[in-house]
């Protein structure tokens, strides 16, 4: 990427370096009952890629190029849009007996039962 | 100065989109802001990928006669891999995401070889740090994409043994070791500009075959069990290929992204590992879940079945109840009547709690999913740690397809393949019912000295149709008038 900022390697590290520990940290204090939705999260989040597959694609010059190119953008974008979507279903199921959040209504009719405090 | 609008809105809004992905990771730690953390995370991404095709201003001179037909096929790779996969992720039943999980992860690994391979046909590498950062993103994220494919397979009950022969990891070993240096001959071919022995795309089309070819090979002897913790590893393996290609297009926000997932899936693989007492190394590379030749011989006393009414009726007099469900109470799609039967006990003043082992299920904390889509509220549903004393206390402990994790030889039989791995309880409860469809053993593919012990039941069945029969007896005694 013609970049206006260009990383060389030390920056690069440091990027790595930080955001490895902002992923430990973060995932460290996640308990167990939501390990599921998480990884199904980050896997969402890694779905970015797609914007690293269109950079790859608007830059293609052969036929190629081209066709590696789709199927980067079009694996990057099933990866984000299923990842978003079975992380949102996940997550809008979580309730406690007190609480029952919109969302899970509307969605799951099925997932819900009147409850007792 | 005009020029610079494109690259200057991209790089903001990417870095709002970095922020924005991380933000909602941090929100997902917790279940009440969970759901709000996703939404957060989709909008940086949705911002991100729109902003994308403001590349289009700013293509190479040797691309520009492409960019109509390319803007056109970007245009059409998202609205329909995005498409299919939405559709996908919103019908799959409950119990089948682990396999999605599994495929669409597959589908980031090869988005992020992809963009290595572009990068390598193109030539568009530039020195050296650059094409080694390339092919090591390459190789994971190839791996990462035939890997999940197998996993998602093994999961789905497509490949349903695990393959193994003898002299398997010799053999894998060697396939990574020729990757490997074909991908030294590909950075020596570029930089010295050698004359290959082979044009250059062939050695790097057999780059990309090896890696996938190695990454089918190292998931196939992997047991269907630690499938969990084979789909955690590879999407960390997908994060860092991300990042890792992040680096080779100068993209922060792929870099972070990447990177943040590559360390969270490292972290959730080795805390999933070390709930099974096993290490990483050894779910990869050791033949778990073959059948031990070891006899038990010492277990003593004798399996005693009971009909599910008699069970049904006497935890409806109990006091306190702890249910223990394994994967065969999903399989047998029992959650909903579980859930039913609890309300059942519930309304009769049974104190009902849900006790959860951390590698129940297909997936860490899976169990927990399928019982909330049941709607059993998170506040009913402990973890290992935080129950395990309680069973002592309990009336009667209820284990709902479930085996190893509630085998005792864990804590005692220092022969057994799964000693020291942290087990619940349910043995030291006043009485336990076991819900089990036969006497077969469980995934670690040993016998269950609980089953045995002179305070534990079998009821046999298939457990949606012995909860159904519990159920009625229970509504028969014409006392659960909560219901």
């Amino acid at each position: 990427m013609p970049s206006l900022m260009p990383i060389t390697g030390f920056v690069a590290l440091y990027i790595f370096m930080l955001a490895a520990f902002a992923g430990w940290v973060i995932i460290g204090h996640v308990p167990a009952i939501l390990h599921t939705p998480l990884m199904s999260g980050s896997n969402f989040v890694h779905g970015i890629v797609v914007v690293g597959g269109l950079y790859a694609l608007l830059n293609a010059s052969s036929t190629t190029e081209q066709a590696i190119g789709f199927f980067a953008v079009l694996l990057g974008a099933g990866n984000a849009a299923g990842g978003y979507a079975v992380t949102d279903r996940m997550l809008a199921m979580f309730q406690t007996s007190e609480h029952k959040p919109k969302a899970a209504k509307s969605r799951h009719p099925k997932a819900h039962h009147p409850k007792k405090a | 100065m005009l020029n610079m609008i494109p690259q200057l809105t991209i790089g903001a809004v990417d870095l709002a989109a970095a922020f924005l992905l991380l933000f909602g990771l941090k929100r997902m730690s917790s279940p009440v802001t969970a759901p709000s953390g996703i939404f957060v995370a989709g909008l940086g991404m949705l911002v991100a990928v729109a902003a994308s095709f403001l590349y289009a201003f700013d293509v190479s001179a040797a691309a520009r006669p492409f960019l109509p037909v390319n803007i056109a096929l970007a245009a059409i790779a998202l609205a329909l891999g995005g498409g299919l996969a939405w559709w996908s992720g919103r019908t799959v039943a409950m119990t089948a995401m682990p396999q999605m999980v599994a495929l669409y992860n597959g589908m980031g690994g090869g988005a992020a070889g992809a963009i290595a391979a572009v990068e390598l046909f193109g030539a568009k590498t530039e020195g050296a740090t650059q094409i080694v950062v390339t092919l090591v993103g390459a190789l994971i994220g190839a791996v990462s994409l035939s890997g999940s494919l197998i996993a998602w397979a093994k999961l789905d009950g497509i490949l349903a043994k695990p393959l193994r022969v003898a002299g398997q990891q010799a053999f894998n070993a060697a396939i990574l070791a020729a990757t490997l240096a074909v991908g030294g001959y590909i950075v020596f071919i570029v930089l010295a500009a050698a004359a290959p022995l082979i044009p250059l795309p062939g050695v790097i089309g057999l780059f990309f075959a090896l890696a996938l070819f190695f990454g089918i090979l190292m998931t196939l002897p992997i047991g269907g069990a630690d499938m969990p913790v084979v789909i955690s590893i590879y999407n960390a393996f997908t994060g860092l290929a991300v990042g890792l290609e992040g680096f080779v297009l100068e993209n922060p926000a792929l870099m972070i992204a990447g990177m943040v997932v590559g360390a969270a899936g490292m972290l959730l693989t080795l805390l999933m590992a070390r709930a099974m007492n096993r290490s990483v190394a050894n779910v990869l590379f050791t033949n778990f879940g073959t059948p031990s030749k070891h006899k038990h011989s010492d277990i003593k006393g004798s399996l005693k079945p009971v009909q599910a009414d008699d069970a049904g009726i006497f935890m409806r007099y109990a006091k306190t109840v702890i249910i223990v469900p394994g994967y065969g109470l999903a399989v047998a799609q029992g959650q909903q009547k579980l859930y039913e039967f609890v309300k059942l006990l519930q309304g009769a003043g049974v104190g009902v709690k849900f006790a959860i082992h951390p590698v129940a299920g297909r997936m860490p904390g899976q169990m927990d999913v399928l019982l909330a889509e049941a709607g059993v509220p998170y506040d009913l549903i402990f973890q290992l740690e935080d129950i395990n004393d309680q069973f002592a206390e309990t009336d009667v402990a209820l284990v709902i397809g479930a085996n190893d994790v509630v085998n005792p030889a864990a804590r005692s039989d220092k022969s057994s393949p799964i000693f020291g791995m942290p087990i619940l309880n349910a043995d030291k409860a006043k009485q336990v019912y076991v819900v089990k469809r036969g006497e077969g053993v469980g995934y670690a593919g040993i016998q269950n000295a609980l089953f045995y012990g002179d305070n534990c039941n079998m009821v046999y069945g298939d457990a949606l149709a012995v909860l159904v029969k519990m159920i009625e007896a229970v509504r028969g005694l014409g006392l659960s008038a909560a219901a």
